[in-house]
């Protein structure tokens, strides 16, 4: 076990560095300068300020240093400054958008689980019923419904035809005077559609995977064992059954995480959320390389981050791994 | 094309055609191809005809779908938009399904050394979200639906790489390949004539169900405003004026929309029907 994780441990040195040397390359390597997208705004900047301002960003340094200037940074936890207008650094930046995305996904992943898995079982042990094909139905409609459609759809019917709920943002205009569980209420509103829309587009994969990893677990020996013994059917299922049809998910849940933070853009560019997706989409269009190359880098260091931790939850949950010698 | 013909016959296509949902899947897609052909036949206005009479009028007689915020027909502008989604989605997976398949070949047949460096590769590409590193790469590009194939198409080869490299390594321990290299076969001939057409059959399923994908992929971009570029229609830019006029043309967002939905749900069912069909341990 100690041996499995050292070299874990040890392969996220190159996966790191290649993270790094990929977004750097994707940003630098492109055409275009981020000067010229603020010299469009006012034409009146001679061609002076441009090499003035091209120097304080470091652009006209060589592509080599650029990138060692940056990892160099990057490994003392300093991702630059923004160059958007307001120049504050990107780390905080990030570090207001990220809890917004994170709390987000998490709370759109238990619901997302809290329903796939007994979508998945239900399928499972009625299978070939109506029950069976419905949610077989469901689960390629789900797949093939885009997220972005789905948010808009829900905009139309919660919030322009019923008017139950808020359209844009977090918080209501005014809601911090507020008592606190106001607040909170206020808040859970506007976060109804963002979750919905964030959970739907992982729930009918997942739910389809439980099925299968539900239904090779059925049939294998030890089930018709325990049924054999005279096990009442929900042991056999529930006991039995669940515990090792659950153990595939964990690795499914690290493999989840870059969807997650992909998809996000574009929940939170809909419903006007700042969270990380939206600070990406505005770093983009305003060609922020320091903003986009750190929440590239962070969003695929959190995804090697995810996967290893669930890597290790398995070893932990499955007593086959964790005994053996590894 | 890979497959014997007997094998095609007598096993793939029957068990193909007993799969109803595959088949609706495969007739919707052949249609899709048919509209996108014809559309300059079957569409009842030009895509672009700017009306002013009829500006965001809703669904009628004489505009099926209704019109958006310039009086354009809608139903005219949701069958040209058939080929843009029809072309990203052939020519983003080709390249994804040329490049894995290349990587995933030279991955499982000479293992060791190139094996990791290229498996690594892999690894990092898939840390990344990939509609992050899409959306960074195409704004910093001059907007072109070229870019958004290539780009679609360099970020989705993983998972064919891993597929063909595992099917290589089994491949490659086989007796016939042995025989090949001792009568003198070069690498590359064993690698491309010998190895290659057997390797390749998973890869269909997963071609069909990236089309889907890449499908969605270009709507989303589309709709975000960095994608297909107006007036050329695209289903994701008439989303974008469907978000725009939310509160009085429900028409504009949800056709498009359903339009997206069909030929998604196609390409994923003729997938899968695909997968059943050459699955040996299916049986139907």
């Amino acid at each position: 076990m100690t041996t499995y994780l050292l070299k874990r441990i040890l392969l996220l040195i190159p996966l790191m560095f290649g993270i790094t040397l990929i977004t750097f390359s994707v940003i630098h390597l492109a055409p275009g300068e981020p000067v010229e997208m603020q010299m469009a705004m006012n034409p009146k900047v001679g061609k002076e300020a441009r090499e003035r301002l091209t120097k304080f960003y470091g652009l006209d340094k060589p592509l080599h240093e650029q990138y060692l200037s940056w990892v160099g940074k990057l490994a003392r936890l300093d991702l630059g400054r923004s160059f958007s207008p307001d120049g504050r650094p990107v780390k905080d930046k990030i570090k207001e958008r990220l809890p917004v995305t994170i709390s987000l996904n998490i709370i759109a992943l238990i619901l997302e689980f809290g329903l796939a898995i007994p979508i998945g079982i239900l399928a499972a042990t009625r299978r070939d019923t109506w029950l069976d094909k419905g949610i077989t139905v469901f689960v390629f409609v789900g797949f093939a419904v885009p997220t972005f459609w789905l948010a808009l759809l829900l905009m139309y019917l919660f919030g322009v035809r019923l008017g139950w709920l808020p359209i844009s943002g977090l918080h209501t205009l005014g809601s911090d005077s507020w008592g606190t569980l106001h607040y909170l209420w206020d808040m859970a509103k506007h976060l109804v559609m963002p979750v919905m829309v964030a959970s739907f587009g992982s729930l009918a994969g997942l739910s389809r995977y439980m099925r299968s990893a539900m239904l090779n677990v059925i049939s294998q020996d030890y089930i018709t064992t325990a049924r054999a013994k005279g096990l009442p059917e929900r042991v056999v299922i529930y006991k039995h059954a669940l515990r090792n049809a659950l153990l595939p998910l964990i690795t499914l849940l690290g493999f989840s995480i870059p969807g997650l933070i992909g998809g996000s853009v574009i929940f939170e560019t809909i419903y006007a959320i700042p969270g990380m997706g939206q600070l990406f989409y505005q770093g983009v269009m305003s060609r922020d390389y320091p903003v986009v190359m750190g929440i590239l880098v962070i969003g695929a260091f959190l995804t090697l981050l995810g996967n290893l931790i669930a890597d290790l939850c398995y070893a932990l949950a499955d007593p086959r791994i964790r005994h053996g010698e590894g | 094309m890979v497959f014997r013909h007997s094998y095609l016959y007598s096993i793939f296509w029957p068990r193909l055609k007993r799969n109803r949902l595959a088949l609706f899947g495969g007739a919707v897609v052949l249609a899709l191809f048919l509209i996108s052909l014809a559309a300059p036949l079957i569409a009842p206005y030009d895509p672009n005809a700017i009306n002013a009479w009829k500006v965001l009028s809703p669904p009628s007689w004489q505009n099926w779908f209704g019109t958006d915020e310039l009086g354009r027909d809608v139903l005219s502008r949701v069958l040209f938009g058939a080929r843009i989604s029809l072309k990203v989605g052939f020519v983003a997976v080709g390249i994804a399904v040329t490049i894995g398949t290349v990587i995933g070949l030279l991955s499982g047949y000479y293992s060791g050394a190139v094996d990791s460096v290229l498996m690594r590769l892999v690894d990092i590409m898939l840390c990344f979200p990939a509609f992050f590193l899409i959306l960074a790469v195409i704004t910093f590009l001059e907007p072109s639906i070229w870019y958004i194939m290539i780009v679609i198409g360099l970020t989705g080869w993983m998972g064919v790489a891993r597929l063909v490299r595992a099917e290589t390594l089994s491949i490659r321990e086989m007796d016939y390949i042995m025989a090949a290299r001792c009568i003198g076969c070069s690498n590359a001939r064993i690698i491309f004539r010998h190895i290659l057409p057997n390797a390749v059959s998973p890869v269909l399923v997963s071609a069909t169900l990236g089309v889907a994908g890449a499908i969605l992929t270009e709507s989303a971009l589309s709709f975000l405003g960095i994608g297909v570029q107006p007036p050329t229609p695209s289903w994701g830019n008439i989303l974008t004026s469907g978000k725009d006029y939310i509160e009085f043309a429900w028409w504009l967002s949800l056709f498009p929309g359903l339009a997206i939905l069909v030929t998604v749900l196609a390409y994923n069912l003729l997938g899968e029907g695909i997968r059943d069909a050459l699955d040996p341990r299916v049986k139907r």
